[in-house]
């Protein structure tokens, strides 16, 4: 069984090679450790890279960059237009070296055209990247009134392999085998981030999410990884659950939960579930996290495609995610300043998009969140 | 190809010792100058110099030196020892441009030569051309830049991977030598001021030594003024007003940077002549490239060689030849009838060494 | 001439050229301006003032003055600090500690006496940048509309390291007579400025970096230094890189200096090239610097000189001073400030009536600052 997870990793080795063409291979050399310094950060004021995406995502980006001007947040943005039809390595490169001189990025989603054999572009950025952490935060918002109440989960989710390896062949005409890859080192690395994040947050419980009843090996391997860990931290609360019965908690008695660790397939259908609880893809962020590298985007990869251009999109959940973005680089005050003025306009004001059962436009919220900022900009 | 233009310059200032010869018998009186031709266009403008210098009947022979580097018996390559037996009895040498190889095994050949004979000082009288516009009018200063130590030292290492310690060495004995030579050169040829160029405000005790030795000099040179200024100050000032400057005498690194500088201020190193002073010799010489692009074709422009010819001159007290040249030189520039492609005329380099000979034989 | 100017170091591989190829559809922008409307947040900014020696504070009162019409919204926090002076100057920690607090900070200059007293070889100017790690020292250089130099319409900045280099102040007489002075260079410190001149020609829209060095005598030290760019290059694709020696830089500076962009380069040439640069554009009194570290961003005069000949006399040119100024608002995100002083400066300059005496008038420093409130 050993030789053939061997086996099925020279596989994905070739493969990799063969749909991602040299340069890129050439270009990871450089990406795989920044430049210098992490940051583009000079006399206080960093350097982010935007990647545009598809649907709503320029607009969003957009109504980020309004509110951290006004804020006074201390952010150039360095624009790199990424998505469904510039799914080229030439594109994919230029994004990949603007956030290597960065070290962070907010990014829109980037659509993922089903029909072509192409790699999907958020995977990849992640794979050659490295960002092999995914993690929302799911918090009870008091003005959108959801079913439940009182939520506030981390969800943290391998990011790069598991069932996402793009690893797939017809072995026999109408017989498709999809590989799945856990291994021991990215399981270990996931299940110790999610320790330390609940450690440096102050959370009690850890729960490890797999189908290791039916996956044995692969998922059996990562349950293991986590528990292997677990051991490291007595203080924390460790527990596991099956994939399906997480599901089921999660829409019945979502509060039990507090950290999540999960590989990549489950995360994804987890934190749709998670973030539809709190009110949907609009309030949520999220953040993709590797050693040297962060990307921050939208808690659910949805790209609004239908919303495009109505001037209705929510942007509240890229706001969110780009307050989660200042604290990551060290301006906490600017962080919290709008981070607070977004949800005061969301819970005290209910200045809402129709997402939320409001009839007010990205405009208006926008409008509504400056004003709220303004007294805040007293020095 | 080479073989042939060398061979045509040795025909061409033969029969220009041969109407030397013709003109001033005192034979015994003329001094020998060693030649280095050198690559690219060095062969064209040193025969041209080699012609205006027979047309004014200086009392000069010439002695050509090869100084292609020639492998040693340690497998090392090395200038050839005729070189230094040449410089060793003429004393005075005349440089044309040379290709030097970059990264090659051997020193480069300014850098033999600065050794072998001591050439403490770099000295480049700046002056503006009449007739060859630049922005910048009335430039005429002279740069004397101390040539054997500072930060050329080439002292360096890595201390530990990716740090890198290059040491700048200043001696009072070196500083005071320079300083000694530029009060001279002021008083040689009726300069009124000396700038010492410094950075000791940062640099404190090299340059600190070095202001010091300057001042001591000074000192003791109470007929020419002397004054201080930083580096900076002086870049500043250059650009914006050159003309309040006269001699300049400053430690290696910043004078490599403000002689080229300065070169700039009068359109650049093809008109602009050098000289390099030691206490064995002196050897003067252009310091523009070799343009391998237009060698052979007779477009050179031999401004620079034959004015650093005219430093020779006065060198070697035989001012009033130099001053013939100049003024030949200069004239034709400043009419600008028949100049170079580089000054913005059409003719060639023997048209504008004819038209100066021409001129060199009507001035008395 | 043309050899020594080394010019396309970029390897042209073919990952470049690929790269290359998408530049224009999608240039980087670095400062997200024209389509933007500027707005105007509502705090007050309190940033460090250290007026410095010679002219330093009668410039620093004229912006004062300047900042108070056009109600800028920030505040100084005013230290004198001084070596020449050093009874009445405040204490050196101090200043640190409100330039850490704040941020950002207006500073004349500080000038160093000449002598050496066999105490301390850093001047108080290095130990600021050392501090503080100011290590990137940007100096912009551009012809002020309607002032007549040699050379119209340039415009390119000078980034220098000023950390390391020939500045260590690291000196010593090994036998009397000799005295070395160590030059260092790092490899860490070379790609960090690297690294900032690259994305400050990013963030200001700019095509080209020039690397100035003396690699071909300096093999080892400026080698590391040129090898460092030429590293960090290849994050930046649409970045044009080249190389040139100092001396020839210099030539071409005075010659053609519309060739250039961004350039960069270690301490001392920076020094040389800073002051040089200033002099094409009508020289100390009005370009503006900066320098910078992680957290911090220091605005000055572009070339340091405290012009202590004339204080009191009221004729020094404060536009340096006021340009760093308005750059400092920008950086601030005050850009309807910014602006709006920028213009009265260069009307009251292209005008031509009200010029101080660096610029061939007979204006006073409190004639020209009044000039330019009237026109605010």
């Amino acid at each position: 069984m050993a030789a053939s997870i061997q086996r099925s990793l020279q596989l994905r080795k070739s493969l990799f090679l063969r749909l991602v063409p040299q340069v890129v291979s050439v270009q990871r050399g450089y990406v795989a450790s920044p430049a210098v310094e992490k940051f583009a950060k000079y006399g206080g004021r960093n350097t982010v890279t935007a990647l545009t995406g598809d649907g709503v995502g320029p607009e969003l980006l957009a109504c980020v960059q309004k509110v951290f001007r006004f804020a006074g947040a201390p952010v150039v943005f360095e624009e790199v237009e990424v998505d469904a039809n510039t799914s080229d390595s030439e594109y994919l490169n230029k994004a990949l070296l603007s956030v290597g001189r960065n070290g962070v990025a907010i990014k829109g989603n980037i659509a993922t055209n089903h029909d072509s054999s192409q790699v999907s572009m958020n995977v990849k950025l992640r794979t050659e990247l490295d960002l092999f952490a995914n993690v929302i935060r799911c918090k009870s918002l008091p003005g959108v009134s959801t079913r439940h109440g009182n939520i506030d989960m981390i969800l943290i989710r391998e990011n790069t392999e598991g069932e996402y390896t793009n690893l797939e062949h017809e072995n026999v005409s109408g017989v498709i085998e999809s590989l799945k890859i856990i291994t021991e080192a990215n399981s270990t690395k996931i299940a110790k981030y999610a320790f330390e994040y609940a450690k440096k947050y102050g959370r009690k419980k850890v729960t490890a999410v797999h189908k290791a009843n039916i996956m044995k090996l692969g998922d059996g391997l990562f349950l293991n990884c986590c528990r292997n860990v677990s051991e490291d931290y007595p203080d924390i609360e460790f527990n596991d659950m099956i994939i399906d019965n997480a599901s089921m908690q999660m829409v019945s008695r979502p509060q039990q939960f507090d950290v999540l660790v999960m590989p990549n397939l489950y995360g994804n259908i987890l934190s749709n579930i998670a973030t539809g609880l709190v009110g949907g893809s609009g309030v949520v962020g999220g953040v993709n996290i590797g050693e040297d590298y962060a990307v921050f985007e939208m808690g659910t990869r949805n790209t609004g495609m239908k919303l495009k251009g109505t001037n209705t999109a929510n942007p509240t959940g890229l706001l969110l995610a780009s307050c989660d973005m200042l604290d990551y680089l060290g301006h906490k005050k600017y962080g919290s300043l709008i981070r607070e003025a977004v949800l005061n306009v969301l819970n005290e004001k209910r200045i809402h998009t129709p997402d939320l059962g409001g009839q007010s436009s990205t405009t208006d919220v926008i409008q509504a969140i400056l004003d709220d900022i303004k007294p805040g900009t007293k020095a | 190809m080479a073989n042939v233009k060398r061979l045509l310059c040795k025909a061409l200032s033969h029969s220009g010792s041969i109407v030397q010869a013709q003109r001033c018998y005192s034979s015994n009186r003329r001094k020998l100058v060693t030649m280095i031709p050198g690559d690219g266009i060095g062969p064209e403008i040193s025969c041209s110099v080699q012609k205006i210098f027979a047309a004014a009947g200086a009392p000069i022979d010439w002695e050509e030196v090869d100084v292609t580097p020639v492998k040693g018996a340690d497998g090392n390559f090395h200038l050839p020892q005729k070189v230094f037996d040449s410089m060793a009895v003429t004393e005075v040498g005349l440089k044309g441009p040379l290709a030097t190889p970059v990264g090659k095994g051997h020193r480069s050949l300014n850098l033999a030569l600065r050794k072998a004979f001591n050439l403490y000082a770099n000295v480049r009288p700046c002056k503006s051309i009449e007739g060859f516009k630049t922005p910048y009018e009335a430039v005429d200063l002279v740069t004397i830049r101390e040539n054997t130590e500072g930060e050329y030292s080439g002292i360096e290492h890595t201390i530990v991977d990716g740090v890198v310690q290059s040491i700048k060495l200043i001696t009072e004995q070196a500083s005071m030598r320079v300083a000694e030579y530029a009060f001279k050169y002021a008083r040689d040829n009726n300069r009124n001021t000396v700038v010492a160029v410094h950075k000791a405000n940062i640099m404190r005790m090299s340059d600190g030594l070095f202001l010091k030795c300057c001042r001591h000099v000074a000192g003791q040179n109470k007929d020419i003024k002397f004054k201080e200024m930083y580096l900076d100050t002086v870049c500043l000032n250059m650009v914006q007003d050159p003309t309040q400057f006269d001699v300049l005498v400053m430690p290696n690194l910043y004078g490599d940077i403000l002689s080229d500088l300065c070169a700039g201020l009068i359109g650049g190193l093809g008109v602009t002549p050098s000289g390099n002073i030691g206490e064995d010799g002196a050897i003067f010489e252009s310091v523009h490239g070799t343009a391998p692009d237009i060698a052979g074709k007779d477009l050179a422009n031999p401004t620079a060689l034959l004015l650093s010819a005219v430093m020779m001159l006065r060198y070697m007290n035989l001012g009033d030849y130099a001053r013939r040249i100049e003024t030949a030189a200069l004239g034709v520039i400043r009419d600008g009838q028949i100049l170079t492609g580089d000054l913005g005329g059409s003719s060639t380099c023997s048209q504008f060494t004819d038209e100066i000979c021409r001129r060199v034989e009507s001035i008395n | 001439m043309a050899a020594s100017m080394t010019s396309g170091v970029r390897s042209t591989t073919l990952l470049l050229q690929v790269l290359r190829r998408g530049i224009h559809q999608s240039v980087s922008k670095g400062v997200p301006t024209a389509a933007e409307n500027v707005s105007e947040p509502a705090g007050r900014h309190v940033v460090t003032l250290v007026p410095g020696d010679g002219v330093g504070p009668e410039m620093m009162g004229s912006v004062q003055e300047i900042f108070k019409t056009a109600g800028v919204p920030v505040d100084f926090e005013e230290y004198f600090l001084s070596e020449v002076q050093s009874a009445q100057s405040a204490d050196y920690e101090t200043v640190l500690e409100s330039f850490r607090k704040n941020g950002a900070g207006l500073k004349g200059i500080i000038s160093s006496p000449h002598t050496f007293k066999g105490t301390e070889l850093q001047t108080l100017n290095m130990k600021i940048r050392r501090d503080l790690d100011l290590y990137a020292n940007v100096v912009l250089v551009k012809s002020l509309p309607g002032y007549i130099t040699r050379h119209d319409n340039l415009d390119f900045v000078i980034i220098r390291e000023q950390t390391e280099g020939e500045y260590t102040a690291l000196e010593h007489e090994s036998v009397p007579g000799v005295v070395e002075s160590l030059k260092i260079i790092t490899k860490a410190k070379s790609k960090r400025i690297a690294k900032f001149a690259f994305d400050y020609a990013l963030r200001h829209n700019r095509n080209k970096v020039t690397a100035v060095h003396k690699a071909n005598i300096m093999k080892l030290a400026d080698g590391l230094f040129l090898k460092s760019c030429e590293e960090v290059a290849q994050y930046y694709p649409s970045i044009q890189f080249e190389t040139m020696i100092i001396d020839n830089c210099c030539m071409q500076l005075v010659s053609n200096p519309h060739q250039f962009d961004v350039m960069v380069m270690p301490n001392l040439y920076g020094n040389i090239i800073d002051n040089l640069a200033a002099g094409l554009v009508g020289g100390a009194g009005v370009v503006p610097g900066e320098s910078y570290s992680d957290d911090t961003a220091i605005f000055e005069q572009g070339a340091r000189h405290s012009f202590a000949t004339a204080v009191g006399k009221n004729i020094a040119n404060p536009t340096a001073v006021l340009l760093a100024g308005c750059n400092m608002l920008r950086h601030l995100c005050l850009e309807y400030h910014a602006n709006h002083i920028e213009e009265a400066v260069y009307k009251v300059i292209k005008d031509g009536k009200v010029r101080t005496h660096d610029m061939g008038g007979y204006a006073t420093t409190a004639e020209f600052t009044t000039a330019i409130v009237n026109s605010l």
